[in-house]
């Protein structure tokens, strides 16, 4: 069962970082290994901790559920359980899963003899996640500035706190991401296309090459980036989105408090305009 | 550390490819002396061109660069044709659409939104001409369109902001400007107007198929390049003829999250992921003021968004639906 015609040649032991073989084996699909077990727990822990909040808060509803981080009085110290103390056992537990998580991928990687480009792009999605609930509330001087966990309420606070700084458009990294983000999928959507249309030819028509594939990009506009090229540009664009979020909310508070429009005058008031 | 694959340390230099034969009559307008270029080789291809120019390549930049000489004379301008107060203010220089007293008409003065509805016309042609080259190189081929009706997905988006809305709310002035702080403004006005777009589960769609894609192509960029030591750079050939390559990059998601695509359908669920991003995007800005009027209030009724208590006293009313006259501001002194 969850085998794979070609599977079993390649579920051999060895490569975990941790546990030597005591954790190398396989669940149904799902590779353990130490970091899974690890993964569990934390996982586990962390949804038991979100459902039990719920239970104590005043709704079912899913879209409404949320766990806010602790009032702006208990600065980086602890909170009582349901005035903040969920909101940073639940984040102890989210990066603990994450963190977890990578590492197994790396496990992962190392006993397919794969290069270890997942496991570390992944980490920079992490990265922007510890910034958000780590970095910039203990720069800040209270969890209280981390995200509230909940559908409707992170939306909320992206907007208030997008508020706060007038119009967030007006933030050079935010806007260096959100570039990142529309050019990442217009790249992806090139790639994707690009592949399907040489191997869904034209009726009548036999499957195409890659030099076939650089011919079309070439055609279009004189430049074709290769097929090893455009999984690096892939990986390099989208990795660079998510680090110039991390950076649009960190400087956000710690480096900048006012409102964002008001950050460029420094461009308008350069000396060589005069 | 092993070497990752991240970047080309040793270029090999060979005789630039001139393309794929097409049609002998069309193949004339591919011209240019391919050159190789080192920084490019260093993450892709060093060949830079040829091009395929052709007809439609010709008229789309040309009505291209019509469209961006109206928006940037007009920039100029309105700095009294100061170029460097042109540079200076660059960011904050806008083309705006007409005026909303001009409705729907097609004829307005230059400086009210006349200027405005030439760019706009010749950018659409220009995309849509663009739109046909990019389908028509494909067929040339012999390969499929998928690249065009992605990039028509784009196209939607762009008509129903500058285009089909307008439109259904009867004024251009419901338009997008151009400009760079003025299309942020614009959009930004765009949601506090009508109640706050988060609230929109098109808008909420549209970014979790944004952020999927990038999540996507991390994925997939990253899976190919370390599965490149077993050639899974060389997608078309793992797809019609399986090769360790995909055996593993499948390997690897099959054991880290239980589920995992193959060489080829990692490439739809890329398309259709950048695809939906536009087109459910579209389908929340069409929405908005002509069939939902505030996204919060929509949301509070669907029970999507709790309804928040007032916090400030008694809440005011919409002066809009009173009659309402604010009293003017104080005067300031010595003013």
């Amino acid at each position: 069962m969850a085998m794979l015609s070609f599977e079993r040649k390649y579920r051999v032991r060895g490569g975990t970082l941790v546990g030597g073989d005591l954790f190398d084996f396989w669940v149904g699909p799902f590779y353990v290994g130490f970091f899974g077990v690890t993964t569990v727990l934390f996982s586990f822990l962390g949804t038991a901790l979100i459902l039990w909040g719920a239970s104590q808060g005043p709704t079912w509803n899913p879209w409404q559920i949320n766990i806010a981080p602790p009032d702006l009085s208990y600065g980086l110290g602890f909170a009582p359980l349901l005035q903040g103390g969920l909101w940073q056992l639940i984040t102890v537990c989210a990066l603990g899963a994450f963190l977890s998580w990578a590492l197994r991928e790396v496990e992962i990687c190392r006993k397919l003899g794969m290069g270890l480009h997942v496991p570390y792009a992944y980490l920079m999605a992490v990265f922007a996640y510890f910034t958000l609930v780590v970095i910039r509330p203990v720069l800040m001087g209270a969890w209280h500035h981390g995200f509230p966990y909940g559908i409707l309420s992170h939306l909320d606070w992206v907007s208030n706190v997008g508020y706060q700084y007038l119009h967030f458009h007006y933030n050079p990294a935010h806007m260096i991401a959100v570039t990142l983000f529309f050019t990442t999928t217009f790249a992806l959507v090139l790639h994707g296309g690009l592949v399907l249309s040489s191997t869904n030819p034209q009726k009548g028509q036999f499957v195409k090459t890659p030099e076939h594939e650089d011919t079309f990009f070439r055609d279009s506009i004189g430049y074709s980036i290769g097929t090893l090229g455009i999984h690096r540009l892939g990986l390099f664009l989208a990795v660079a989105a998510v680090f110039w979020s991390a950076v649009c909310i960190v400087i956000s508070g710690p480096f900048w408090s006012r409102g964002w429009p008001e950050w460029w005058g420094w461009w308008l008031n350069l000396p060589i305009w005069r | 550390m092993e070497y990752q694959n991240l970047f080309t340390q040793v270029q090999v230099v060979a005789p630039p490819h001139h393309g794929v034969s097409i049609d002998p009559y069309e193949e004339r307008e591919r011209f240019g002396t391919p050159a190789l270029i080192h920084l490019f080789g260093r993450l892709g291809n060093a060949q830079l061109g040829p091009i395929y120019l052709g007809g439609f390549g010709i008229a789309s930049l040309f009505f291209g660069v019509i469209a961006f000489q109206i928006m940037g004379f007009n920039m100029l301008a309105s700095v009294n044709w100061n170029p460097i107060e042109f540079v200076r203010q660059l960011f904050w220089l806008s083309l705006d659409p007409p005026l909303p007293k001009h409705g729907l008409s097609l004829f307005m003065p230059l400086n009210e939104g006349g200027w405005w509805m030439m760019a706009g016309f010749f950018l659409t042609v220009s995309v849509l001409l663009w739109w046909a080259r990019i389908y028509r190189r494909a067929v040339a081929l012999g390969m499929g369109t998928h690249v065009a009706w992605g990039f028509l997905a784009a196209i939607w988006l762009y008509l129903v902001l500058g285009f089909i809305r307008p439109i259904m709310m009867g004024s251009w002035s419901e338009a997008v400007p151009f400009g760079i702080f003025s299309h942020l403004d614009w959009t930004a006005a765009f949601s506090l107007r009508y109640g706050n777009l988060f609230y929109n589960p098109f808008h909420m769609l549209s970014i979790v198929f944004l952020y999927g894609s990038v999540l996507l192509f991390a994925m997939h960029g990253g899976t190919i390049l370390a599965v490149s030591r077993f050639g899974g750079e060389r997608e078309i050939e793992q797809i019609v003829d399986r090769g360790t390559a995909s055996e593993r990059a499948a390997l690897f998601w099959r054991w880290t999250m239980g589920f995992n695509a193959t060489m080829e359908s990692i490439h739809r669920w890329a398309w259709w992921f950048a695809v939906l991003t536009p087109l459910v995007g579209g389908i929340g800005i069409l929405l908005t003021g002509t069939v939902v009027d505030n996204w919060y209030l929509w949301a509070v009724k669907h029970h999507v968004a709790p309804a928040y208590p007032y916090v400030f006293g008694t809440p005011l009313p919409d002066p809009a639906t009173t009659g309402f006259i604010p009293p003017l501001p104080p005067a300031i002194p010595g003013k």
